[in-house]
């Protein structure tokens, strides 16, 4: 709240996660006192159409999902750089516009080349 | 305007009049927390309402409507429903990464929502990183969702979740450059001071091409990360049953629900602040009539109608395009729109170099 400057940021933003976790204990403790309870072996298996699960299901998954990862974390990194800039861009001026055009320029090589070595192909 | 900022000052020195420093900021806390709570259910339950209702009108169909008039009554209902259905005990899911998982998505989304700016005074976080920490903090649902998928024991739920994992990821990019493109132009990324900006005009008219270029791929990016419209396939529904919460039974998947409805609310709140200028009425430069009338109306209505019909704009999406393929989404994202988006940024970054804005 704006103008109630006896509170910190940080205290507001520890009252909101609180807030969070509340909601979800809160919510969970009613449920579990006024639900029904029952167990049965089969009610406790995975639900995967009716079929019983075949092997594990934590299992070694594709790698396409990976790479994008990897992708994403360059140009994650790459947008946190890009914020400080963004603030002063007005005082920089032309000069800061070159610098981060040669900066964005190093960037969109490293997109063309996974784009050119396939990693954006889903295969 | 009303600045709401009187009323909570005044609170605050009545509180501290009476007693010590630290009490007063601890009931204030739990006041921000409990208004917060209450707030963040009965916009959930809106949504619920709202989107049934469009979903069905888009459909020619009428929506719920036995409950109460016109069926208003019936996410009341639902909640009560959800709230007694049994939460069904799972073997060999990893216990705690499966209890943690609704934790990080409702925690990450109550964080957002403190930061929105709701009126004139009216704004619970205020960092003068705001846009960034929003940014940081919209990341760690994601986490809560790839938890979700990995520790239900369910192949279905771990496609689920790895798809909506790289979906989130990718589309955050494209989000963060939209973002950054205002940035440039507005030179701050405090909330309450990026709202004070567009006091003589929104962004999206102030900035120029690249602000409206910048609004068109956030609305896009937007639809993707809360998981909805022609992007929802993470959930595909007749590929993978219900996507990373299969497993979740009862309150325990309304969590996700509760997490996915709020969420859209945050985008269309945060392109409210970004684009159409947050709580500020709208004027017209030389209808002096026109902007006193405009003034009249209270800036939290303003803020929540934006929202609004930003959420209208991105459920009406989902009724009109037709989902797309997983390789599809990809590709369009990192061939297409983000290429784009950095293009755009250049050229915002160019415009206002030169100077040509207004």
């Amino acid at each position: 709240m704006d103008l109630l400057l006896a509170i910190s940021n940080g205290e507001l933003a520890i009252t909101a996660t609180i807030t969070g976790l509340a909601l979800v204990f809160a919510a969970l403790l009613i449920a579990k006192l006024i639900g029904p309870r029952s167990y049965s072996v089969k009610k406790a298996e995975p639900y995967e159409c009716g079929i019983p699960t075949r092997g594990k299901s934590m299992i070694q998954f594709k790698v396409g999902y990976y790479l994008f990862a990897i992708l994403f974390l360059m140009f994650d990194v790459e947008t946190v750089f890009l914020y400080p800039w963004a603030v002063i861009s007005r005082s920089l001026g032309v000069y800061g516009l070159l610098s981060i055009a040669v900066f964005l320029f190093i960037l969109i090589l490293g997109l063309a080349y996974a784009w050119r070595k396939g990693a954006l192909q889903w295969k | 305007m009303f600045n709401f900022g009187v009323v909570t000052n005044w609170i605050n020195e009545l509180l501290v009049s009476v007693m010590p420093q630290w009490a007063a900021t601890l009931i204030e806390c739990v006041v921000i927390g409990v208004i917060l709570l209450v707030l963040y259910a009965l916009l959930a339950l809106f949504y619920i309402l709202y989107e049934r209702k469009l979903c069905a009108w888009f459909q020619c169909r009428l929506g719920p409507m036995r409950v109460g008039p016109w069926g208003l009554l019936q996410v009341f209902a639902d909640m009560f429903k959800i709230l007694i259905k049994e939460i069904i005990p799972l073997k060999n899911t990893d216990k705690f990464l499966f209890a943690l998982a609704p934790y990080m998505v409702i925690a990450s989304s109550v964080i957002m929502f403190a930061c929105l700016p709701w009126g004139y005074g009216l704004q619970i976080i205020d960092y003068n990183i705001g846009i960034l920490f929003i940014l940081a903090v919209s990341s760690c649902g994601v986490i809560g969702i790839l938890l979700a998928g990995w520790s239900s024991n369910n192949k279905y739920t771990l496609i689920g979740a790895m798809r909506s994992g790289a979906q989130m990821v990718s589309y955050e990019l494209s989000l963060g450059l939209a973002i950054l493109t205002i940035i440039v132009f507005a030179g701050t990324m405090n909330i309450n001071e990026l709202v004070w900006a567009q006091e003589n005009g929104w962004f999206i008219f102030k900035g120029h091409i690249p602000a409206f270029i910048a609004f068109l791929i956030y609305l896009i990016a937007a639809t993707a990360e809360t998981n909805r419209g022609p992007f929802d396939l993470p959930e595909a529904e007749h590929e993978l049953t219900a996507g990373y919460h299969t497993e979740y039974s009862g309150i325990h998947y309304g969590f996700f629900y509760l997490a996915e409805y709020l969420n859209l609310f945050v985008v269309s709140g945060i392109a409210t602040l970004m684009f159409l200028g947050g709580w500020m009425p709208l004027h017209i430069p030389g209808w002096e009539g026109f902007n006193a009338i405009m003034d009249y109306i209270p800036s939290v209505v303003w803020f929540i109608g934006k929202a609004f019909f930003i959420s209208f704009v991105i459920i009406w999406f989902k009724w009109t395009f037709p989902r797309i393929r997983i390789d599809q989404m990809l590709a369009f994202e990192w061939k297409y729109l983000m290429p784009f988006s950095l293009f755009n940024l250049v050229l915002m970054a160019v415009f206002v170099a030169l100077g040509w804005h207004f």
